[in-house]
Formats: C-alpha cells, sequence, structure tokens
C-alpha cells in the first residue's frame, strides 16, 4: 500500500467536496467568509482524523451488525470535544458555525471513510487516509470560502481588499451564492482535468 | 461539434417560422419601449441598453466559445436578454451594474442550463433579481423623467410603488395625492426601470406580438386579469389601505412583465390550460408580494417563482393524446 498515494488521493482525485459531492451541508452553509470555512475544515479533519483511528483499531471488536451505531458513537465523542474545546479556545468562530458543529456527527465524509476506508485497513493508511481526506475538504472548504468572501464582501479573513468604492456582491455570501460559487468551482476544475488528461 | 441529430414530427410540413425570425420580432416590438425610455432618461438609456446587449452577446459567444460549441449569437436570443434586461434596470444604473446583470443572465441563466431551450427561469428576470439582492441600493434608486430638451436635471424619488409602501407601512394608509393622471402612466411619465414606465409603448409592442402570433392571449390576460380581480377586491374591501385595480395595472412593471417576461416561450407551460394557470399565479403573487411583502413590486419574483412551476403545470395539463381514453380518475393522464 502506497501512503503517499493514500494522502494525494484526498486532495484532488477523490477530493470529498469537489470530486465524490459529499459533506455538501456544511460546505454550502457555513463557507461565507475564509475563516469560517477554514474552521469548519479544520474541525472536520481532527474528528475525521481522530474517528479514523479508533475505528481501524477497533475494527476487529465491532460486531458488523451494529457497526454503524458504533461508528456514531465514536464520531460524537470526537465531535463533543471539539465542539467543547472550540467554546473554550475560539468562540467567536464557535458561534459562527453554530449549529454546524453538532453536525458534524452526520458529515457522510466522516461515516463514509469509516465505513469504507477505516473498517477495512489497518492504523497507519487509515491515519493517513484521514488527514488526506481532512486536509482536502479543508482546502475545499477554504477555497469556497475565500471566494464568497472576496466577491461578496470584498475582503480576506475580514481584511478589506478593495477600498470602499467597492460595491460588495452580496449574493455570494447568501445561500444561493453557495450554490453558485460551488457549481462554477466545480466546472473550473472539470475544465482544469480536462486539460490535464 | 459533430451534427446533432434533428428530430421532428412531420419533416413534410415547412413553415417559415424560425428562432431568429421570432426573436427579431420580439426585438423590434420592443422598439416602442426602448424609445420611451430614451426619450425620457436621454443617451443614458441608450448606453444601458448598448452595454447589456453587447455583454449578453460577448457571453454568449464566450460560454458557447468554453463549451466547445458552434456559436449561435445569430439566433438574437442572447440579444433580446440584454434588451430586456436594460429595460428592466433603473434609469442611471452604473455600467459595471448593468454588465454584471449581462453576465449573470447569459452565463448562470442560460448557458449554464445548456443553452436556449434549456433554461428553466428567465434570464434576464435570473439578473434582474440577482442584482436586487446584491445592490439593493443601486437597483432602487429611481430617477424622476426628464423628457428630452426639458433641461431639468435628474432628480432622484421614490416609484410610485414605492411610494405607495412606505407609506403603508409607516401609516398604514394610502398616501394622499398618490394617483398621477392615468396619461402619466401610459405613456410613461413615471419613475420606474427603463423599459416598465410607458404602459402604451408596451402594449403596442405586445399588440404586435399578439398579431404576429409570437405569444397567445392566454398569459398576458391571465396575468392581468387576476391582478385586476384580486387587486380589485382588497381596493373594494378597503379603499383607504389598498390602491384600485388602475394602480395596480399601470406601474411597476406588470406591463413588461406579463408582456414579455411571462410569455417567455422557454420557460412559460405549452398548453392553453397551463398558460391561464401560470398567469394566474403570477398575479396571485403579485398582487401578494405588492400589498403585503417587503419589497414593493413582486412582479419579477413572481414570475420567477411561477417559472419553477411550469414543469409541474406542464405535466398536469398534458393534452390527451389522440385515440386514447383518459384514464380514470387518479389515474396517469
Amino acid at each position: 500500500m502506497n501512503l503517499t498515494r493514500e494522502f494525494n488521493k484526498g486532495l484532488w482525485r477523490e477530493n470529498a467536496v469537489f470530486r465524490l459531492l459529499l459533506g455538501l451541508c456544511p460546505a454550502l452553509a457555513v463557507t461565507t467568509s475564509a475563516i469560517n470555512g477554514l474552521g469548519m475544515g479544520l474541525a472536520t479533519s481532527f474528528v475525521l482524523i481522530c474517528s479514523n483511528t479508533v475505528v481501524t483499531l477497533l475494527r476487529k471488536v465491532i460486531p458488523a451488525k451494529v457497526r454503524i451505531p458504533a461508528y456514531i458513537v465514536i464520531i460524537a465523542s470526537f465531535v463533543t470535544v471539539v465542539q467543547l474545546g472550540m467554546e473554550a479556545y475560539v468562540y467567536d468562530l464557535y458561534r459562527a458555525l453554530g449549529i454546524f458543529i453538532p453536525l458534524i456527527v452526520v458529515n457522510c465524509l466522516i461515516l463514509g471513510r469509516a465505513e469504507a476506508f477505516a473498517s477495512r485497513n489497518p492504523l497507519v493508511p487509515s491515519v493517513v487516509d484521514g488527514a488526506g481526506m481532512g486536509l482536502g475538504f479543508t482546502l475545499a472548504l477554504f477555497l469556497l470560502g475565500a471566494v464568497r468572501e472576496i466577491l461578496g464582501a470584498g475582503s480576506l479573513f475580514g481584511i478589506s481588499l478593495f477600498g470602499a468604492s467597492y460595491n460588495p456582491f452580496l449574493l455570494m455570501i447568501l445561500p444561493p451564492g453557495a450554490f453558485i460559487a460551488l457549481g462554477l468551482l466545480l466546472a473550473g476544475m472539470n475544465r482544469l482535468e480536462k486539460g490535464r488528461r | 461539434m459533430t451534427a446533432q441529430p434533428y428530430l421532428s414530427s412531420s419533416p413534410h410540413i415547412r413553415t417559415p417560422e424560425t428562432t431568429d425570425r421570432i426573436m427579431r420580432v420580439v426585438i423590434y416590438s420592443l422598439l416602442p419601449a426602448c424609445a420611451v425610455s430614451v426619450y425620457f432618461f436621454g443617451v443614458a438609456a441608450l448606453v444601458l441598453l448598448l452595454i447589456t446587449t453587447l455583454g449578453c452577446l460577448a457571453t454568449e459567444a464566450l460560454c458557447q466559445r468554453l463549451m466547445g460549441r458552434t456559436p449561435t449569437l445569430g439566433d438574437g436570443s442572447a440579444a433580446l436578454t440584454g434588451i430586456l434586461l436594460a429595460l428592466n434596470l433603473p434609469p442611471y444604473s452604473p455600467w459595471w451594474l448593468a454588465l454584471l446583470g449581462a453576465v449573470i443572465a447569459v452565463g448562470i441563466g442560460k448557458q449554464a442550463y445548456g443553452g436556449l431551450g434549456c433554461n428553466p427561469f428567465n434570464p434576464a428576470l435570473v439578473a434582474r433579481v440577482v442584482l436586487l439582492i446584491s445592490f439593493p441600493v443601486q437597483m432602487t434608486t429611481w430617477y424622476a423623467p426628464t423628457p428630452l430638451g426639458s433641461g431639468l436635471d435628474a432628480v432622484t424619488t421614490a416609484t410610485p410603488l414605492g411610494e405607495m409602501k412606505t407609506a403603508v407601512m409607516l401609516t398604514g394608509q394610502l398616501p394622499a395625492g398618490l394617483q398621477s393622471p392615468v396619461a402619466d402612466y401610459l405613456i410613461g411619465n413615471m419613475a420606474g426601470s427603463l423599459g416598465e414606465i410607458s404602459a402604451l409603448a408596451l402594449l403596442l409592442g405586445g399588440g404586435w406580438l399578439l398579431w404576429k402570433r409570437i405569444i397567445t392571449w392566454h398569459i398576458p390576460v391571465a396575468y392581468l386579469g387576476s391582478v385586476v380581480l384580486l387587486g380589485g377586491a382588497f381596493w373594494l374591501v378597503d379603499p383607504s389601505r389598498y390602491p384600485n385595480p388602475l394602480f395596480h395595472l399601470l406601474t411597476g412593471g406588470l406591463m413588461l412583465g406579463a408582456l414579455y417576461m411571462a410569455t417567455d416561450l422557454v420557460t412559460s407551460p405549452i398548453t392553453g390550460r397551463g398558460m391561464l394557470i401560470f398567469g394566474f399565479g403570477c398575479g396571485l403573487l403579485t398582487v401578494i408580494i405588492r400589498l403585503f411583502g417587503g419589497y414593493p413590486e413582486g412582479v419579477s419574483f413572481a414570475i420567477l417563482l411561477m417559472n419553477a412551476a411550469t414543469p409541474l403545470i406542464d405535466r398536469f395539463t398534458k393534452p390527451r393524446r389522440f385515440g386514447y381514453v383518459r384514464a380514470g380518475e387518479g389515474g396517469r393522464a
């Protein structure tokens, strides 16, 4: 098994958001700014790596029939850790992400990796898989958040880019803007992919 | 690009009706409304018309190039979208607003869905609503009309509908002296989007479209009729709170919407019955938004919402196929 390959696949070839279209709910809902996208991506990555680790360690102990509830319990534990940690240390981000932090529990990317990868592979590849997928997810959310923040608010990480005369394209930070931005990014990536072949 | 197989039901029956002919006729029918807008808002109106039309054509060419398709600029549909978009913008809109609108109309409203005939929503209205939501200040800064040669400076003012909404929200009553002489509304001597001000110019163009059989009577009649009936019902209940039906009919974007936007061949139902339902839905939503919504005008929202309902309406108004007996109640029609 090639570890580099397992890591890289999450970045582009099997990127959760841009290729598999997994975890779209947080990807569309919280990416109103670059920092929100980055925060959500990192929180999800943490949960993903930890849950992959525990699931792979327990893969021979968990009976097949109750594996999904078992995965959910494991994931929920780490989400609780993230939620309490964010509430304590990055309160503003915690407020901004709101309900979408507890909802990481049902992010289909995390459950999908537990089911499809961690439950059938040994420890090291599972951790690497979680890290790659998490990083890919983080990059996608950051990209989406950055595009929407630049167009919709004229700033990046809250720093104004174009000065006061810029009229922000408000739609981009509203819900329809998420779909439009994701669609255009997907089209762009497909075009790049086509060019590479 | 390889030639698409061309399928038609009766290849021996020929018609001179082609897409580019239809689009050309619609564009000509808009000339009176364009002329009125230039008369009242001067060269600025002409510049806006040029920006949106060229913007739409350029976006269409770019998108089709990117998708590796044969450019179809000649069919006139992009130019028509551009003209309709300009007519939906406030006078003296900044150039970037018009250009962005053109890119959105054709890029996202039309080509993203696959081009002419595939778009579920009217492209010009998509752009208008996107701009209205994104740039509320620019999109609701209205100017009183200044006829050519009058030497007046442009002054900002409220549209009749805007004036009504503000007064009703503040006092619960219609403002005094709301109604201008009907003649002003007919020729377009009021604040509003470039193309919506003159009911007369729009009726002239719309009438010509009806005569040329580009559009049928169903949608305009159902739309305008339901606005008059519903608006009239509210007016009869409380004339101090609700405006009379004539005011509904002649202000705002209703004429432009009912004659040109709602009758868009691509995004409206196919059957006559379906069109009547469609028109009634537009009228109902327009009156509700005008009288009870947050925005003063609801024509564009109403038409877009009914555009979304069009496939459903088509499904339920499918005519009986020749030789088939319609299945019983609850069966598939």
